[in-house]
């Protein structure tokens, strides 16, 4: 079994209180932190721990925390990014909704070494039970001292408010989410000014991942330098990986960053293989944006290496032959799925969630969803394959916000890899109509691996 | 512009609420709590939101009208036009579509005999599709009202419906 520094305590009854939360070492950071570090001394453990952004763009956090202007007189702010809405991801729903103390626990070192006296949980919507579960976990941090007034006697004082969205993908991407926690339409601001200078309310903030905060717990418990043992490379301590399509056991894990993508499918510690003896076929590794790769492609890198679970691994061999950790959301195709289709329904929600700034991105994520559809209903062209390809290009780097780029990716990354299928279905409308194009050269090359006893 | 002051109202506990979800945000910065107020207005006032409702959130925040219907029609969880007393709002995206989306959203239609986006005759049901909404690992799943229904069968969407409208039945 892997090291668990998040979900250690996850199956212990009770966890979501207080009380069997303290009983069980929780809140330990925070009267360490508070009692015996400076903020600065906070921020340096979490440097030297490695830790980078688990929201999806892998920035170090430590850094980031570094970077927060503190202009004399100016309030500061910490925000916590619950808005988790890339398809795929539902890791950290899991998080709050069964070890909501461990958040709040994270939240409250993190505003100390930050400064933060309001931090602000910007979670969105349609997790409306999880938000009670939070607001419960900070009236009971509170009543015991944890928040509020001169916390632990320390003079520091901390406010936590859960913000409830109402339903906006892009509200993820951090200026956005500033410009809805000001009350606005969530469209990402130009930047810089970045939000370490100039943030909520024209204040220094730094926004980051409920994952990233969490890990903050640990990092403090243990000390920076253990946790940056955990892991290989620039991929330290664990991750969470929320896995689903067609597996046996969908869920959330948590991993050492050393474990190779094929025992990740196929163990039964985690996803426990293909599910009715399937065939894997791809396999989206890091949310929706991130490009979709073959199953030969997936396991194995370039080199013909195991391809491994961490950021470094799942990007090897760029965007040709590689993929990225993204956010975590594992998604998984059978043989029996088309990669047509699901490239359409991504497309369907790029369109959807875009938020109309940019042209390219605005007509661009519609044309791509109105040309998939044609050739997923047997309608398409040829042309329509290079069309589509010259869109995406068009679209990629040329936008205010990387919404762009995450939608023009999974068309390109399915094209590129995928290209006879989207032929296949040009060529036999009809045939298309009842049946999947199956597997072809790039099939999971592998027997599947039996399970350890 | 003066807002011309409003019919409706909520009741005082209400109110307090939006007093409180008001003190959350930086001194003159209450428009940051339009967002929870308008969820508040929405469940208050039947589960959508007129334009008289609106006008009433932007008294309320001491902002103008424009500023509410802006912020409304930008974000997906806010119904500008009436809706049923459940709405079934199924996800369609990738992760929910592989695991069987388009049959559960194809047995709600014939079940209730309605289309993407439309009410029943009686007012009970709308059903809607949605992007994904975090449970892509239970899925294929929906919405309905403060709850996620996960794992959905035909069967399951069956006990739903029994179960809307028994609630429906007792509350009246
Ligand atoms: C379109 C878009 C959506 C995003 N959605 C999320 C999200 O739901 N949750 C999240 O933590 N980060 C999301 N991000 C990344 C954030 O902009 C930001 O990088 C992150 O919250 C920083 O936290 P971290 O460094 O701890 O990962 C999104 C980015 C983009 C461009
Ligand atoms: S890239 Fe798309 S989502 Fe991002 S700012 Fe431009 S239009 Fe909005
Ligand atoms: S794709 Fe349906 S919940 Fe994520």
């Amino acid at each position: 079994m892997a090291r668990k520094l998040l979900l250690d305590k996850v199956d212990i009854p009770g966890i979501r209180s207080y009380d069997v939360y303290r009983r069980e070492g929780g809140y330990l950071s925070v009267e360490k932190a508070i009692k015996q570090m400076s903020p600065d001394q906070v921020t340096d453990e979490v440097k030297k721990s490695g830790l980078r952004g688990r929201g999806g763009a892998g920035f170090p956090a430590g850094m980031k925390w570094s970077f927060i202007a503190k202009p004399e007189g100016v309030p500061r702010h910490l925000v916590c990014n619950a808005d988790e809405s890339e398809p795929g991801t539902f890791k950290d729903r899991y998080l709050m909704e069964f070890l909501p103390h461990l958040l709040i626990e994270g939240l409250i070192v993190s505003s100390y070494a930050l400064g933060s006296h309001v931090t602000y949980i910007y979670i969105r919507g349609e997790y409306a039970w999880i938000i009670d579960i939070l607001e419960t976990a900070i009236n009971e941090a509170k009543s015991n001292g944890f928040l509020g007034k001169n916390i632990l006697g320390s003079g520091f004082d901390l406010e936590i408010y859960v913000h409830r969205g109402a339903g906006a993908y892009i509200c993820g991407e951090e200026t956005a989410l500033l410009e809805s926690l000001e009350g606005k339409r969530g469209n990402p601001r130009i930047k810089p000014p970045f939000p370490a200078v100039r943030g909520a309310w024209d204040r220094p903030t730094v926004v980051n991942n409920v994952e990233t905060l969490a890990a903050v717990v640990s990092i403090i418990n243990i000390g920076g330098e253990e946790y940056a043992k955990i892991g290989i490379g620039k991929s330290t301590g664990t991750k969470l990986i929320s896995a689903c399509g067609n597996i046996n056991k969908p869920g959330v894990y948590e991993i050492d960053m050393t474990i190779s993508v094929e025992d990740f499918i196929y163990s039964d510690e985690y996803c426990g293989g293909i599910a009715k003896g399937k065939k894997l076929k791809a396999c989206i590794p890091g949310g929706s944006s991130v490009p979709i790769l073959p199953a030969n492609l997936l396991l194995r890198t370039v080199k013909g290496e195991k391809r491994l679970m961490n950021y470094e691994s799942l990007s090897d061999g760029g965007f040709a032959k590689g993929s990225m950790l993204g956010s975590g959301g594992f998604i998984v195709l059978d043989e029996d799925q088309c990669v047509v289709k699901n490239t359409l329904t991504l497309a369907r929600f790029y369109r959807h969630e875009s938020c109309g700034q940019c042209s390219p991105c605005r007509e661009g994520t519609g044309w791509m969803e109105k040309i998939l559809t044609n050739i997923e209903k047997g309608r398409g062209k040829s042309s329509d394959i290079d069309l589509l390809w010259d869109i995406q290009r068009k679209i990629e780097g040329n936008t205010i916000c990387p919404l762009g780029d995450a939608a023009a990716w999974p068309v390109a990354a399915a094209i590129r890899h995928f290209r006879d299928e989207f032929e296949w279905h040009v060529s036999n409308p009809e045939e298309s109509q009842i049946r999947n194009f199956g597997l072809a050269h790039y099939a999971d090359p592998l027997v599947p691996v039996v399970a350890a006893v | 512009m003066e807002t011309p002051l409003s019919e409706l109202s909520f009741p005082p506990e209400k109110l307090a609420k939006v007093a409180e979800l008001i003190s959350r945000y930086p001194e003159g910065k209450q428009k940051s709590a339009i967002l929870p107020v308008l969820h508040i207005a929405q469940e208050h006032f039947g589960g959508w939101l007129s334009p008289e409702v609106m006008d009433y959130v932007a008294q309320l925040l001491h902002i103008l009208p424009v500023e509410v219907y802006e912020v409304a029609t930008f974000y997906s969880m806010y119904n500008l036009k009436p809706v049923g007393k459940y709405v079934f709002e199924v996800c369609q995206t990738g992760p929910c579509m592989i695991n069987g989306s388009d049959e559960i959203i194809q047995y709600i239609k014939g079940t209730l005999n309605i289309g993407v986006g439309e009410t029943t005759h009686d007012g009970m049901f709308t059903l809607k599709t949605v992007e994904c909404l975090g449970a892509c690992g239970y899925a294929p799943m929906m919405q309905l009202g403060k709850t996620y229904r996960e794992h959905l069968t035909k069967e399951k969407i069956d006990s739903i419906i029994a179960e809307c409208r028994k609630f429906a039945s007792v509350n009246n």
